[in-house]
């Protein structure tokens, strides 16, 4: 018998496309999508469209009112607002944007790891999580950064660890559910190793999870870093950054109000576009966020 | 039952026996010590070792761990660096003026969360429906700092109607932090109500499509009656937990906005800790969280487990 | 139609009834279409019809119920004259639960978890009755012993999850009972019970209608159910009536094509032919051509059925059918097609069980330190049996029994609490599955009961086969494709299908890839886990068939572990009746099945349905369901009818040997 099979799974990129369309096809999740993707080609071409130099200060436009030149007026240095809230994205998206698959990664793994064990390993290391998560994220954040410093290089393995510890969780409960399905037992019964399930049963399945859970760990991540930065410990001016911004504006905000709406319009919209997508890519997933807690 | 309670307990002791541990390695691993931070530039020499003899730091690191937790148990946090004071006597104040703000946002925001969202599930995709959840998405994903300076713009400097910032002294009676309070507290009631709000909502449309709800309306039981028998006490039952982990949560945000309005709270008292090298401060209020996390969850899973006959009584068939 | 043109005779009445719902190019798809009958007080009627063919959304549909996203494109539906889609939501709350009662699917889901059962039913009374107050705690006791359960004012205490799946549905009856119906809508309510269970929920209905005079309509896909309580019978397929008549008309002799495979496609226990399948599967909904909906899987098809859509007309039995064709039908013939062949097994043994015990309780630290942890009763003990080469030897009993603990055990995933399983050449088989050989991992493989659960949903049916036949033969590149291709093939499923996700294809079509997946490894012993139990009873009949098939083609053995009596009959050279996990009788299938058995294998046989309205079961033990085998003695000690005395309490029953390997446990000696 002469087969002939077109042997094609559908490709990575057709099933990229339908996720894609599945969440646009929601007017929120093409609202979210929208936002997150302006604000991203915003950190790559920001600084070839600002309109002035962000650290030209310029005395006699101090805390001044918008205008034909200055859009949105100038903060306490003379220094253009609009050219600051275009730039002042980039640093928290590139450090949560490195800081977040690397939480995920980590995370995931341990997760997936002690979910497999199971036993009393698992329950020790449940503890350890709870104990994690039952300190506030600022203090166990400001404790290293006040000894390490502010730097990037501070930032993101801090951010990345911190946040890896809840993922643990939903990697767990994730590979739980996989584990008690008949289709890991008919794996484990063929006589399948260890990696090989793991690698062709399990990961298939907690993948979507863990997807969802790395959007929402995005945004609780870009929070946390704009309040560090408000609480004076993140970025170090004179480099634009939001949460810096409107910590810096909040005692003019009387007379030039525009100096912390400015900053809050740019953080909010990227913090609800990833919010608005993961609810989409959760719903395109068919796991339902609502009922996460959120630590 | 009463295993499952004494197992929870036992659980719950382990986890703050765990984090007494975190928090005392990770203070050991950082570099310098009280007395460093306390002596700053003179910590050298003769000056330094009779600091430390005095704090008992030349022990090993277990013998002060044992004593500091010990102490902790008998409810004594040691003295903080700066100033020599019973950190138990600095912290009481604190620890009130954050609970007011937390009791305030609790004891609005519960209530508010729970109607709203039964409401917004019951009108599911109707006008107030999509009014309520938009708003829930904002008021859940904006960052604290940014709400309250928002509100601070509005009620304080456009309208005038509240002050912007508390200047009331951390010992000073409860009643003297109004109306400073009301802003504080509305911010943390906004991010509150929207967690809770959603978890109510989406917990009350999946009862709504259960059997037995269908079962109720075909068994002629009249719509509200099917809403607050059938639905909601099985709806509510799971948002316990959300509950417990919220305020949990309001812990660590309480921070940042304590910080906005300079209030007097247990946050601001553990940035400026931080950011003086209080040590033994710091060490203490991250115990006294932990543990509010710990007892807050322990109740919720204790009141869940009294609430809910699957878990009150004995399980006769499994799975 | 209007109300107006309903007789006032006719109770309840279906005139011209549409539903669908909006699909995605936003037109109405219908599932049910133009459907029109009617129901007598004090008749039962029967729906029958397979998963998706619209019975269940015809029956809510007579409360005027739809559920989320459905909607009347056109027609009526009315009760004692008053129309029930156009009524005030007061006024239907007055009637549902009153006069018109429903009695759900899965009493289990449809209890309120948080009210206690007595709770639940004074609801009704309060709703539906005119007692006072004070009278209903009384009533519900009332009610409870009415529907036979034991100690009615313990349950009425009691909340849904304390009780057992028999005694959920009878709560869910006695609610319907409440408020004194006068008619009652039966959705599926023996679906998913025990055998026996079934058989005593279905007599109590049978007195009830019998007593109260209350109209039914019993809405369930299970013959044997319908044809015990049911004087008509409608048959559905694909959203719409295909044949309406008297009991003895639709179930002797169906005029229909589909009607007549369907009652081929059941396996029974007095006719040892392998059931005939339907092949195809019905259209969705949206579906449908012009022509006969059934045109694509009928034998007698012509070009005209295609054409045009046949109306319901009155046939040559008396019944109404629509079909073209119906002085045709009798070319379908309602008896299986081929007798599964008596088979010579050489007697070399290929897998030796002996002694074996199995238990889910693991000791804890407690019980360890103390010595207690061989004090539990096992869940499965003292399993001794001697499985032949190409044998099939079939596992009987109800939940509970621990067919499929033995089971999982033999695959190695449950390893034994001691006892020992020994391979054709006599050495031991390793109890877990981590410590077997490739080649003893490769001679054993198993079937799960729900395709949905064992194939991995998010790979194609090429990598789903693809696992075996890298692991035990290596193979790759071309020789994979070919061979993925020829196992389709033996399993009726084109190459085509290799592309696909689980999720595009139909139940039995996943179950077709499971079976392909188990014999990609040219198993010697295949573990079959209730693999039919998920499936419609047609598609069950094609998956029989392959089995015998490929056993045929490839000298295999079966376990066949199934609940249902009739379909392991079919299949098995041997079968085995379990009780908690203990032997109760072993022996050729037509000496189980025969004149000499153990007294709960004649409890199991006689509680067994025919799809014949003449047919009435032999109820001769209580359905109590039980959570732990006894202590001591035999297994059925508490439910058996034959019950000696103490010394079933006590003693461990004697085997007893008969001709051809046929063993019986009992203390009886009167066999």
């Amino acid at each position: 018998m002469t087969v002939t099979t077109s042997y094609r799974r559908p490709g990575r990129l057709a099933r990229f496309g339908t996720l894609i369309s599945d969440i646009v096809a929601r007017p929120s999740g093409a609202i979210g999508l929208t936002l997150v993707l302006g604000h991203l080609l915003l950190a790559f071409i920001g600084p070839f469209i600002v309109p002035y130099d962000f650290t030209e200060m310029n005395s006699g436009l101090m805390l001044s009112k918008p205008s034909a030149a200055h859009w949105l007026g100038a903060d306490h240095l003379g220094r253009d607002t609009l050219t600051r809230t275009l730039l002042g994205g980039r640093e928290a998206i590139l450090v949560t944007g490195i800081a977040t698959p690397l939480a995920v990664l980590w995370g995931g793994l341990v997760g997936i790891f002690f979910g497999l064990a199971g036993g009393r390993v698992d329950e020790v290391l449940m503890r350890v999580v709870d104990a994690f998560l039952s300190l506030p994220w600022i203090l166990k954040m400001l404790v290293l950064i006040v000894t390490f410093g502010t730097g990037i290089e501070v930032l993101i393995p801090t951010l990345a660890f911190f946040y890896g510890i809840p993922v643990i969780r939903i990697a767990r409960a994730a590979t739980h559910d996989v584990v008690a399905r008949d289709f890991v037992q008919a794996a484990r019964a063929r006589g399948h190793s260890r990696g090989t399930i793991i690698r062709r049963e399990l990961l298939p399945n907690v993948r979507d999870a863990l997807l969802v859970e790395g959007a929402m760990r995005w945004s609780w991540m870009l929070l946390a870093f704009s309040s560090l930065s408000f609480l004076g410990f993140g970025v170090s001016p004179p480099t634009p950054d939001w949460g810096l911004m409107i910590a810096d504006a909040r005692g003019f905000m009387s007379f030039s109000p525009l100096g912390v709406l400015a900053p809050m319009v740019g953080l909010s919209s990227l913090i609800i576009g990833i919010n608005l997508t993961a609810d989409a890519l959760a719903k395109a997933l068919g796991i339902d966020r609502a009922q996460k807690a959120p630590v | 039952m009463l295993a499952m309670l004494l197992r929870r307990l036992g659980l719950g002791a382990i986890t703050v026996w765990l984090v007494s541990i975190i928090i005392f390695v990770g203070v050991e691993m950082l570099p310098g010590d009280t007395c460093t931070a306390f002596l700053e530039r003179e910590a050298q020499g003769k000056l330094l070792e009779n600091c430390r003899e005095d704090l008992g730091l030349n022990r090993s690191a277990l013998v002060r761990y044992a004593d500091w937790a010990g102490s902790a148990v008998r409810g004594d946090l040691g003295v903080s660096a700066n100033g020599q004071k019973q950190i138990s006597e600095l912290v009481g104040y604190r620890l009130r003026n954050t609970l007011l703000l937390a009791s305030g946002a609790m004891l609005v925001g519960i209530p508010l969360a729970l109607f709203l969202g039964v409401v917004a599930a019951l009108w599911r995709d109707k006008l107030v429906d999509i009014v309520v959840s938009t708003t829930a998405i904002f008021a859940m994903t904006i960052p604290e700092f940014v709400s309250a300076t928002l509100l601070i713009l509005v009620f304080s400097v456009w309208l005038g109607w509240v002050p912007g910032i508390v200047l009331t002294s951390a010992d000073a009676p409860l009643i003297e932090f109004f109306p400073e309070v009301l802003l504080p507290i509305a911010v943390l009631t906004l991010v509150m109500t929207a967690h809770i709000l959603r978890t109510v909502r989406s917990s009350v449309i999946e009862t709504l499509a259960s059997d037995y709800a269908q079962m109720a309306t075909l068994k002629g039981v009249p719509y509200w009656q099917i809403v607050f028998r059938h639905i909601l006490p099985n709806a509510l039952l799971p948002t316990i937990n959300v509950v417990a982990l919220t305020i949990a949560w309001l812990l660590g945000g309480v921070v940042v906005i304590e910080t906005v309005f300079n209030y007097p709270g247990l946050g601001r008292m553990m940035i400026d800790s931080i950011s003086d090298r209080d040590l033994p401060v710091t060490q203490a209020i991250a115990l006294i969280i932990a543990s509010v996390y710990v007892v807050v969850n322990l109740a919720a899973d204790i009141l869940t487990m009294l609430a809910n006959p699957r878990l009150r009584t004995v399980h006769m068939r499994k799975g | 139609m209007t109300s107006a043109e309903t007789t006032e005779r006719d109770f309840l009445a279906i005139n011209d009834l549409s539903i669908g719902f909006r699909g995605r190019a936003g037109t109405m798809v219908p599932v049910l279409r133009n459907i029109s009958l009617t129901v007598q007080k004090g008749e039962s009627i029967g729906l029958v019809g397979e998963s998706g063919s619209g019975k269940s959304t015809l029956a809510l549909a007579m409360m005027g119920y739809l559920k989320t996203g459905l909607k009347v494109i056109e027609g009526s539906a009315s009760f004692d004259g008053i129309e029930m889609f156009t009524q005030a939501r007061k006024s239907l709350e007055t009637i549902r639960g009153g006069r018109l009662a429903l009695i759900p699917q899965n009493s289990g889901q449809s209890l309120t978890p948080t009210l206690r059962i007595g709770a639940q039913i004074a609801e009704a009374l309060r709703l539906h009755s005119s007692l006072p107050e004070t009278a209903h705690s009384a009533r519900v006791t009332e009610l409870l012993s009415q529907v036979r359960l034991p100690d009615p004012s313990t349950i009425s205490e009691r909340y849904p999850h304390e009780l057992s799946g028999g005694q959920q549905q009878r709560v869910a009856i006695a609610m319907a009972l409440a408020g004194e119906p006068e008619a009652l809508l039966l959705d599926e309510p023996t679906t998913g019970l025990d055998v026996t269970t079934q058989a005593h929920i279905l007599e109590l209905l049978r007195d009830l209608a019998r007593e109260t005079g209350m109209a039914m309509v019993y809405v369930s896909h299970d013959l044997g159910a319908i044809a015990r309580v049911c004087d008509r019978v409608i048959v559905m397929y694909a959203g719409e009536v295909v044949l309406e008549g008297s009991a003895k008309q639709v179930l002797r002799d169906p005029g229909h094509p589909y009607a007549r495979g369907l009652l081929a496609s059941i396996p029974q226990l007095k006719d040892t032919h392998l059931p005939r399948a339907l092949d195809g599967r019905p259209p969705a909904p949206g579906q449908v051509g012009n022509g006969c909906a059934f045109v694509d899987r009928c034998v007698i098809a012509t070009e005209n059925c295609s054409a045009a859509r046949p109306e319901l007309t009155q046939g040559p039995s008396g019944a109404k059918t629509r079909c073209h064709h119906a002085e045709r039908v009798n070319e379908i013939p309602l008896i299986g097609h081929r007798e599964v062949s008596q088979r010579n097994l050489p007697e070399t043994i290929s897998l030796n069980l002996d002694d074996l015990a199995i238990s889910y309780a693991r000791p804890n630290l407690f019980e360890k330190l103390t010595g207690r942890e061989n004090q539990a009763t096992a869940t499965v003990d003292a399993i001794t049996i001697a499985l032949r080469k190409g044998e099939t030897l079939g596992l009987v009993g109800e939940s509970g029994s621990g067919k499929s603990t033995i089971l999982k055990s033999l695959a190695g995933l449950l390893p034994p609490l001691h006892g020992s399983v020994d391979v054709a050449d006599g050495t031991p088989l390793p109890a877990r599955v981590e410590d077997r050989s490739a080649s003893q991992l490769r001679q054993i493989q198993m079937i799960f009961q729900n395709p949905d659960e064992s194939l991995n949903p998010r790979q194609t049916i090429a990598q789903i086969l693809a696992q075996p036949l890298k692991l035990y033969f290596g193979l790759s590149g071309e020789a994979l494709n070919e061979r993925s291709a020829q196992l389709l093939e033996q399993v009726r499923l084109g190459a085509h299908y290799l592309d696909r996700l689980p999720s595009q294809l139909s139940g039995g079509e996943k179950q077709r890839v499971a079976v392909a997946r188990a014999f990609a490894a040219e198993p010697d012993l295949v573990l079959c886990d209730e693999i039919t139990s998920a499936l419609d009873v047609s598609v069950q009949a094609a998956v029989l068939e392959l089995l015998d098939d490929l056993r045929r083609e490839n000298d295999t053995s079966y376990v066949f572990v199934s609940h249902d009596l009739a379909v392991v009959r079919v299949l098995s050279d041997r079968v085995a009746v379990l009780y908690q996990g203990r032997l109760c009788e072993i022996g050729p299938t037509k000496d189980v099945y025969g004149e000499t058995s153990h007294p709960y294998t004649e409890v199991l046989l006689g509680a067994v349905l025919e799809p014949d309205p003449d047919f009435s079961p032999t109820l001769s033990a209580n359905d109590a369901v039980e959570l732990s085998p006894p202590k001591a003695g035999c297994p059925f000690q508490r439910r058996c009818p034959k019950r000696i005395g103490d010394v079933c309490d006590t003693v461990i029953p004697p085997r007893r040997d008969f001709a051809d390997g046929h063993t019986i446990w009992c203390h009886r000696e009167d066999f």
